[in-house]
């Protein structure tokens, strides 16, 4: 069974948020981790592999710091990993994602491509989805539990309310909800075999593709700042008391009951 | 030529998403605005009788898809559908729910347009170019993105509780129009086997106007009953922090932040809770925030409309009591 799993590096979900002078957001001194979804779909494909044989291939976007997380997913166990780092790939919206990355993934062999369900940083949640349309195969999202046989899989999917049994034939994409497993970590003798693993660094122009073949499909026209909420009244008084002045805020005052 | 804004209403068992409507509510807005018509587009397996319905909220036009095949949502048939009529009636624009359906339907329809969509959406009008510009929570609604396309026809999904409902009008008319799904094979590779669907009086989490969520300072999984009590007082969904649900105390399904749910209702009860950023991100859209929580230093009071310091095993009773005689 041959696995690939997008990963992409995002900032850790404690990091606060600012913006630089040019109002782009800040990623200097931001500590980078694996979006936490990726590392349920990493671990998806290293049960996999256990139980059927076969290779994990990790390909992520990014510039070099990404190659940290690839490593780390290394460490974790995956055997080899692709990076596609170029200039001309400043900010991709989700359209241009999904193509290069299918470019890229149509080069290594597939039974099963696992991503996050959504990337804890643009939290577009459409690349995924976009790579399962363009390379022609179904997909699943928000995985909660995952069987594979020989040429299906049976997936238990998290929708509004509730959960749906879905059954669908290889290949497939499916994306990862939390609760699907529990990610490992990397052991020590992991951290030094991932070290001499393989994680080849490509450019768009090594899957044949050229910066004009991107044209841009969604723009981002600025970054915003929320307005700070202001802490309003702490309630004195016993609790009791405290209770009765609360509900009665919330009807009088705040109408919202 | 104007070639209209379309909402796609969900409905799951002949029963209209709160979303939808809301949707249609304020693109009944932006149309008028833009000089567009609004269109509603149902999908689904006997749905003509929601025609109606949908009309009530605003639209000029609904356009049916009734047929068997779409009883229940898959990826495959909806997309063929949609597509087939959006290439054939060129809208502007494509709005649906951010909904279990929404986030799964939209992306795949937006390639196989060979267009752009806006995910999650907290914001949407036209700006001086007449693009229809979406405004989007970022990195868990710590920062937003304004976005906006010449391509046609964009795709959005928006968040529900976004967009307050109008108030039907029950005498409004709209044309309606039947349309025919031609679904093959290939768009039917993935079966749905089963759906369970929790049996809950609770509201969905996404859509529920007032939410009561508990964290650490619950203890434990045995005392979610007074939130649930409470809850059910004024007709709130439950909630949780992180911390609560990595304890195992209460199901993933519930987790509100950055990587749970991200919820935006009338009305949030922070009990327990500390504030964490992650926390703030899924739930500091709401628009009145209460804290309850024996820590006076606790972050979450930076950001609550009101609090109270104390214990919520104490409190949370009491409070349950008050809000039984408001209802009463």
């Amino acid at each position: 069974m041959n696995i690939v799993v997008c990963i992409k590096q995002t900032f850790d979900t404690e990091a606060k948020i600012v913006l630089d002078s040019n109002g782009k957001i800040e990623s200097n001194g931001v500590n980078l981790v694996i979006n936490p979804y990726d590392e349920f779909a990493v671990e998806e494909a290293l049960k996999i592999k256990e139980k059927f044989g076969g290779e994990v291939t990790l390909i992520s976007m990014g510039g070099a710091r990404a190659q940290e997380s690839l490593r780390t997913a290394l460490a974790m166990g995956c055997d080899k990993a692709v990076l596609i780092n170029d200039p001309a790939l400043e900010n991709p919206d989700e359209w241009a994602c999904a193509e290069i990355l299918a470019k890229a993934v149509s080069q290594i062999p597939y039974d099963i491509i696992l991503a996050g369900r959504i990337a804890v940083d643009d939290g577009s949640s459409q690349v995924a989805v976009r790579l399962a349309e363009v390379l022609n195969i179904p997909s699943v999202s928000c995985a909660l539990k995952l069987e594979v046989e020989e040429n299906k899989a049976t997936v238990t999917r998290e929708i509004d309310g509730g959960t749906e049994l879905i059954e669908v034939s290889l290949p497939v994409v499916i994306t990862a909800q939390k609760g699907l497993n529990v990610p490992r970590y990397p052991t020590m003798p992991g951290i030094m075999k991932a070290k001499k693993k393989e994680l080849k660094v490509i450019t768009l122009a090594d899957i044949g593709i050229s910066a004009t073949d991107l044209p841009i499909k969604m723009c981002v026209q600025k970054i915003s700042l929320p307005n700070p909420r202001k802490g309003g009244k702490k309630i004195p008084g016993e609790a009791a008391e405290a209770a009765r002045e609360l509900a009665r805020l919330l009807r009088e005052e705040a109408k919202v009951l | 030529m104007a070639k209209g804004i379309w909402i796609i209403v969900e409905q799951s068992k002949l029963e209209i998403r709160k979303v939808s409507l809301e949707l249609i509510s304020q693109g009944r807005i932006i149309a008028d605005k833009a000089g567009e018509p609004l269109v509603a587009v149902i999908l689904g397996k006997g749905v003509t009788e929601l025609a109606q319905k949908v009309t009530a909220y605003g639209v000029d036009k609904v356009i049916l898809v009734d047929d068997d095949k779409l009883a229940e949502y898959t990826t495959g048939a909806y997309t063929s559908v949609l597509n087939k009529l959006i290439q054939k009636e060129e809208p502007q624009a494509v709005l649906m729910g951010n909904t279990a359906i929404g986030k799964d339907l939209a992306p795949r329809l937006a390639h196989r347009l060979g267009v752009g969509m806006a995910s999650d959406c907290t914001g949407m009008e036209y700006d001086e170019n007449s693009f229809l510009a979406f405004k989007r929570p970022i990195y868990g609604g710590k920062a937003f993105a304004h976005v906006a396309t010449s391509v046609r026809p964009v795709l959005a999904t928006i968040r529900p509780n976004t967009f307050p409902l109008t108030i039907p009008d029950t005498a409004r008319q709209a044309v309606v129009v039947n349309e025919t799904a031609a679904i093959d094979a290939a768009d039917l590779r993935a079966i749905v086997k089963e759906i369970a669907i929790a049996a809950s009086k609770r509201p969905e989490l996404i859509e529920a106007n007032v939410i009561i969520s508990g964290g650490r300072g619950m203890k434990g999984p045995e005392n979610y009953h007074i939130l649930e009590e409470c809850a059910d007082v004024i007709g709130a969904a439950v909630g949780a922090s992180r911390a609560a649900v990595d304890a195992g105390w209460i199901e993933q399904k519930f987790q509100v932040g950055q990587t749970g749910k991200t919820v935006s209702p009338t009305l949030y009860i922070a009990c327990g809770i500390s504030g964490a950023i992650q926390h703030l991100a899924g739930m500091g859209s709401s628009k009145v925030i209460v804290a309850i929580n024996k820590d006076p230093e606790a972050n979450i009071f930076n950001l609550a409309d009101y609090g109270i310091v104390g214990d919520l095993f104490e409190v949370i009773p009491l409070l349950t009591d008050e809000f039984k005689k408001l209802v009463c």
